[in-house]
């Protein structure tokens, strides 16, 4: 697997990792750093919600559904209430139907079932026209 | 991953190890070291909760969601299937099955512990060369 990934530092994408779990913002962080994607990592919705109102934007925001102070879906509806047209993509633990639906209402352009991986990573970055398999 | 961690690390574990480079020659150590920190935490969480006697079971319910998750996107699957166990006991507001499940909790996460920090002196015996997967 490892020959097969693709480097799309050329592309200058941008990415947010939005997750309160230490092991998971490690992981996504070095899974978007192998791919070549600048990322930076935040706690909670509230700190990707306030990292937009000091001006930053991002291509792509992985956003963690449970997380302390602000939650992903309330972060979501949020970040679409302000404006921000960025790829949302939620990334969660299996959850009940009715919360992904609520997940994907609040403003997800798509999700993936935790833990990413590579393979899981550009499924979504294809969906989201971010990257085309060659 | 050796013969030793069958069965105690599925393949999302690989999944780390691929991620390993000569960038990050340590990075599997790194994140293990994360998780066994972070797990620590939860785990004397769960067991100042339970010792109180006071079985808030959305709480503890919480608590094990996290310790689940860390130890999903680790590969730590025994773990991981006793972390289950525990959350249906607190679906159910069974006392008894969560105490006697969170025991079972700690000793596979124990165990688990030993388990890598041996597998981690070996490969830092082993060398870079060996625990770097990728080459530039």
């Amino acid at each position: 697997m490892a020959d097969e990934v693709p480097n799309l530092a050329e592309s200058k994408l941008t990415a947010l990792v939005v997750d309160d779990n230490y092991v998971n913002q490690s992981m996504h962080h070095k899974l978007l750093d192998r791919l070549g994607i600048e990322n930076d990592v935040v706690c909670n919705g509230q700190e990707a919600v306030d990292v937009h109102c000091s001006g930053r934007n991002y291509d792509l925001i992985l956003m963690d559904m449970d997380m302390p102070v602000m939650n992903g879906i309330q972060a979501t509806k949020r970040l679409r209430e302000m404006g921000i047209e960025s790829k949302i993509a939620g990334v969660t633990t299996r959850a009940k139907e009715e919360e992904m639906q609520e997940f994907m209402e609040a403003g997800l352009n798509d999700f993936q079932e935790k833990p990413l991986t590579i393979s899981k990573l550009l499924s979504i970055l294809h969906k989201l026209d971010f990257y085309v398999h060659t | 991953m050796g013969k030793c961690m069958q069965g105690y690390l599925d393949e999302q574990f690989m999944e780390l190890e691929e991620l390993q480079d000569d960038v990050n020659p340590n990075f599997v150590e790194e994140v293990a070291t994360l998780y066994f920190k972070d797990s620590a935490r939860l785990i004397n969480s769960i067991d100042q909760a339970l010792e109180r006697g006071s079985f808030d079971f959305n709480r503890l319910d919480n608590y094990m969601h996290q310790f689940k998750g860390s130890s999903t996107s680790i590969g730590a699957s025994k773990v991981k299937t006793e972390c289950t166990m525990f959350r249906e006991y607190c679906r159910m507001g069974n006392a008894e099955g969560c105490l006697r499940t969170f025991q079972q909790v700690k000793k596979e996460h124990a165990t688990l512990r030993k388990k890598l920090e041996h597998y981690f002196q070996l490969a830092r015996q082993a060398g870079p060369k060996e625990t770097a997967r990728r080459s530039k």
